[in-house]
């Protein structure tokens, strides 16, 4: 345990890092002294961080606790007027828990079973190839991050709903606006909300007069019938939710991914040496992940405790995964990055019934896209040292600026 | 071995099919996981333990028998 790390109450969360890839400092002395630790938020409001697994893996796991801080006592995220994300403008009639929320989420999870992944992985394995040798062609140093770990996603998620993904730069922005902690004003915020919904609005309509192959024709079908499906408001806030979570988060994962494996290439020579471990490598890099982004938001309306410690009706517990997923009471050697890790009950996706909608398509996705560039470039390397990567900064989720990269002409 | 799964607890997120299509499969109108499997041959028992100690939602339970 490291006793000289002073914890000075409350402390700023997310905490402020030394280098891109590397924890901060606090998060094992926090596991061990204060695991429901007093934070202050971007907005200047207060909560709690939960940072040891087993609290956290209870907290989210607890079906009576929601994510949406619309209570008059519950804590903003960001510095605007509606506080930002969850705030209940980003779900918006998305029926945040109960029976409701579990009707929406049975649903749509018939989008996303193994089976269907499982048919998707040639195409996104087709798409990855073509990316790659269209970086290649474009010559070195390149950044993976725009060449691959972001078209990669968008195109699968903007194929699954049937919008083009011709439109990723406004995609983008759109989805940065909602899910900014301070990069943002409250008047962008509102404003890229408002255009998102407008674009989504416009496609909901024109699936409905011409149904396609994709997610969303199939869903105005299904909700057509009388008191089945979804409301014109749930659609639309679905397609922005899945439109949203599905090219963020993998995008950012993939770029972070392959920098921690190339950042100590033992760790991408093992995988050359033994593609069989592709899998739990995926695993392990999501568990290893230290910038998973701010952590998962429950507003507590009981009092409970949390391990040993009480917490208070009205507090807002942000749950910090990557801090818990580095917790040794969970798993042995959690400092080092294990490619062979199994089981691996990382908490990456959440836990309970919140869990990630999509974490199939995203494990599909990062298996894929890994294996055809140990195929394709067995020789990548960082173009630049680890410690000199950047964090984006000012977003719910996190990830690299760029990741540079070389290669050896063949 | 004997699995034990509750579609009440499920969430869908299609890991245990994944990681056992032998065992688990998901109903297709909702992603639910069914098994296939209760008493599964020896040699898919520890990809059943990882599937078990993995699913988000603690849905599934195995029984060592010992």
């Amino acid at each position: 345990m490291d006793d000289n790390v002073s914890l000075d109450f409350p402390l700023d969360h997310p905490l402020p890092r030394v280098t891109a890839l590397e924890p901060p400092r606090e998060w094992e002395a926090l596991r061990e002294r204060c695991p429901v630790a007093r934070v202050r938020l971007p907005s200047g409001d207060e909560a709690s961080l939960v940072t040891r697994y087993h609290d956290a893996r209870q907290v989210l796991s607890d079906p009576r606790f929601g994510r949406t801080l619309s209570a008059p006592g519950a804590a903003r995220l960001s510095a605007t007027e509606s506080g930002g994300a969850f705030s209940g403008e980003m779900s918006g009639p998305i029926p945040q828990s109960g029976p409701g929320h579990e009707r929406w989420r049975r649903l749509l999870n018939r989008w996303f079973t193994a089976r269907r992944m499982a048919a998707l992985r040639p195409g996104i394995e087709e798409m990855a190839s073509r990316l790659i040798d269209e970086m290649i062609g474009r010559g070195q140093p390149a950044d993976l991050k725009e060449s691959l770990a972001f078209p990669l996603p968008v195109w699968v998620i903007c194929d699954m709903l049937g919008v083009p993904d011709s439109d990723r730069e406004k995609f983008a922005h759109w989805s940065d606006a909602m899910l900014s902690l301070t990069r943002y004003t409250g008047a962008e915020m509102k404003e890229a909300g408002a255009e998102f919904a407008a674009y989504m609005a416009r496609h909901v309509d024109a699936k409905r007069a011409e149904p396609a192959d994709d997610l969303l024709s199939e869903l105005i079908v299904a909700s057509n019938a009388e008191g089945q499906g979804l409301s014109e408001a749930e659609l639309v806030a679905t397609g922005r939710a899945l439109l949203v979570a599905g090219h963020e988060t993998t995008a950012n994962m993939i770029g972070k991914m392959v920098a921690m494996l190339l950042a100590d290439r033992r760790r991408w020579e093992r995988l050359l040496a033994d593609r069989s471990l592709v899998r739990t490598a995926v695993e392990e890099a999501l568990r290893f992940d230290a910038n998973l982004g701010f952590g998962m938001v429950r507003y507590i309306d009981d009092d409970i405790e949390v391990g040993d410690t009480p917490v208070r009706r009205g507090t807002t517990v942000v749950c910090d995964l990557a801090a818990a997923n580095r917790d040794e009471a969970a798993f042995d050697g959690a400092g080092e990055m294990d490619l062979a890790r199994s089981p691996n009950p990382h908490l990456s996706f959440g836990a309970g019934p919140h869990s990630c909608l999509g974490q199939a398509l995203a494990r599909t996705e990062l298996q894929a896209v890994l294996d055809v560039l140990l195929r394709l470039l067995p020789s990548l390397e960082l173009a630049v040292p680890a410690t000199e990567l950047r964090r984006v900064e000012g977003l719910l989720v996190t990830g690299l600026r760029e990741v540079p990269v070389t290669w050896k002409e063949s | 071995m004997k699995v034990t799964v509750d579609q009440g607890l499920c969430c869908g997120s299609g890991n245990c099919v994944m990681l056992v299509p032998d065992v688990f499969d998901q109903r297709e109108e909702d992603g639910i996981v069914t098994l296939l499997n209760p008493e599964p041959a020896a040699e898919l028992h520890g990809a059943v333990r990882e599937a078990a100690d993995m699913c988000p939602a603690a849905a599934i339970s195995v029984d060592e028998g010992k």
